[in-house]
């Protein structure tokens, strides 16, 4: 096993741990939320995708690029969005601090 | 540059953590959501400024195709179609992962050698086609493209055995000769896009809330496989965020069911949704109540508790919901909802759709809050919501509900269920509550329903 897979692992298992711990915290309350925007995050393959895209070793290698960087903005866009336009709706009521 | 791009790829990667950590609270929540969004951008900006892109066609051109259907998506999304978006976007984050590992050893083909870059390739194929086709089918059974009915047959899950130990094999066959492997690659893709079809479908519309969450988790994890492919951190780290999270999500839903990640995969539990006559066979009698006389009834009252279902997002009724709740409230009657955790399709489902209506959070209360306040409520409004509330759940020991944590509805002096019909819920378990003295049943459309007895209340 090369040392750079090692890091990675290392990398991955905490990162884990890492998430773990912030989203047991998340309340039920905003559970959507956090699929679509966690889901947003996953789209962060679009770095790689660009890098396929552009770095134009083979045109198939180009293309694949290309539909992955489609594929990974509808996720980013779409689910920044959508969450975005979620969270923006939970409001708590202030009439009757009005009262 | 390398170390720069390096130090922004870790701010992004702290600003996904921040992100995250500011979903804890709804008043923060939204400034969470745009610290992610700047982690982000700022990947993608600093990714665009690598010396070894030549050709920036194919990105600008993916790029704008990309950002036009997910920006049409998301403003275009109802929030009761939220689910079957979800699942979409798990789609593609999966798809996106395949592609990305396809094109990464195509292009350095010549340099695939060491094992560990054969497993991380391998995984990361699988794993993104898997979610890819999987996605598609809680897709359609979500919008109702294909029946939400479990699709079995004979010897299923050897069949998905067969299938993941194909792609062992084939992984191991690619690794003995990575230069004019591709074609064992092609085949991992294909085996994994059968397999995500055939281990969704046979997955019932009610256990969709566990299946999402445990896409979304594979999304996280293609992300991740991915990132050990090209040897990228902030794609470990987004990847095991996401992958922990869909986790999370899918243990929560699993243990409001009562049920085993196991017994949701391969148990094929459940009738059509809602469909479907109940097994008793001996009709019992029940007696119909009009808007009428549920108007009068919360006249009279002084808590009332409501209990939402996907009945109610099927229905589209979450705004006369909140004009209904407005009237009681100016009445002077407590109005709250109780939300059973796998209320709806996805999980979270109904705090959304009843966010959107206008409801404010603090009304929106878990079962393990509100479940001692039945007893001492005058109503309970079920709304489309069946197998949440079935007794038989406490004490049925050969029910499939058997176990499951309810909502203790029985509890309350009278209780008022919306319904279409008396058919048995997604579980196919008789509902006893129907036939109960204290039961009201108000058969009907919940939009209909609820603007009748709204309009009756208003002219009073």
């Amino acid at each position: 096993m090369s040392e750079t897979i090692l890091f990675s692992i290392y990398i991955f298992v905490l990162a884990i741990f890492v998430g773990f711990e912030v989203i047991t915290k998340v309340p039920p309350l905003l559970h959507t939320p956090l699929m679509s925007g966690s889901n947003a995050i996953s789209g962060i393959t679009i770095v790689g995708a660009i890098l396929s895209a552009g770095l134009g070793h083979s045109t198939l290698g180009q293309v694949l690029g290309m539909l992955a960087v489609i594929s990974a903005t509808i996720n980013v866009v779409g689910g920044f969005m959508v969450t975005d336009r979620m969270l923006e709706m939970f409001k708590k009521d202030k009439k009757k601090e009005a009262k | 540059m390398a170390v720069i791009t390096n130090v922004v790829y870790l701010i992004a990667s702290v600003l996904f953590i921040l992100g995250l950590k500011k979903l804890g609270s709804p008043k923060t929540a939204r400034q969470g959501n745009i610290y992610s969004m700047v982690g982000m951008l700022l990947a993608i900006v600093i990714t665009l400024l690598d010396r070894e892109i030549i050709d920036f066609t194919y990105i600008i051109a993916g790029l704008l195709i990309g950002s036009v259907i997910g920006a049409i998506a998301a403003k275009k999304v109802e929030m009761t179609q939220m689910p079957q978006m979800v699942a979409l976007f798990n789609g593609f984050g999966g798809i996106a992962s395949t592609f990305v590992a396809y094109a990464e050893f195509v292009n350095t083909k010549h340099m695939v050698g060491g094992t560990d870059v054969v497993v991380s390739l391998v995984l990361s194929l699988l794993i993104g086609s898997v979610t890819f086709t999987g996605s598609m089918i809680a897709f359609m059974k979500l919008q109702g493209w294909m029946t939400g009915r479990p699709i079995v047959f004979k010897g299923q899950v050897a069949f998905n055995g067969l299938l993941l130990v194909a792609t062992v094999v084939l992984g191991w066959m690619f690794g003995m000769d990575t230069i004019n492997g591709q074609t064992f690659l092609l085949a991992i893709i294909a085996i994994a896009a059968v397999l995500g079809v055939t281990s969704v479908i046979p997955i019932g519309g009610a256990d969709m809330p566990v299946v999402i969450s445990l896409l979304n988790s594979y999304s996280g994890l293609a992300a991740a496989a991915t990132g050990f492919v090209l040897s990228n951190n902030v794609l470990i780290i987004s990847g095991a965020l996401v992958g922990a999270s869909g986790i999370i999500l899918t243990q929560i839903m699993c243990v409001a069911m009562n049920r085993s990640l196991a017994n949701v995969l391969f148990a094929a539990v459940g009738t059509d949704s809602g469909g479907g006559a109940s097994g008793g066979g001996e009709q019992r009698n029940v007696t119909r109540y009009t808007a009428d006389d549920a108007a009068m009834i919360f006249e009279n009252s002084e808590s009332v508790i409501i209990v939402p279902g996907y009945g109610l997002a099927v229905a589209q009724a979450q705004h006369v919901m909140n004009e209904l709740m407005q009237l009681l409230e100016k009445r002077g009657i407590k109005v709250r909802f109780a939300i059973h955790p796998v209320a709806g399709r996805m999980p979270g489902h109904m705090n959304v759709l009843l966010a959107e209506a206008n409801v404010s959070y603090d009304k929106l209360v878990e079962m393990e809050a509100i479940n001692d306040d039945f007893q001492s409520t005058d109503v309970a409004l079920v709304v489309g919501a069946n197998d949440v509330i079935n007794p038989a759940a406490r004490y049925k020991k050969d029910s499939p509900l058997y176990g499951m944590p309810i909502l203790n509805v029985d509890q309350a002096e009278r209780v008022m269920i919306i319904k279409r019909s008396l058919a048995a819920g997604f579980a196919g378990e008789d509902n006893e509550l129907f036939y109960d003295d204290n039961t009201m049943m108000l058969f009907g459309d919940a939009k209909k329903m609820l603007t009748d007895i709204v309009k009756i209340l208003k002219e009073e």
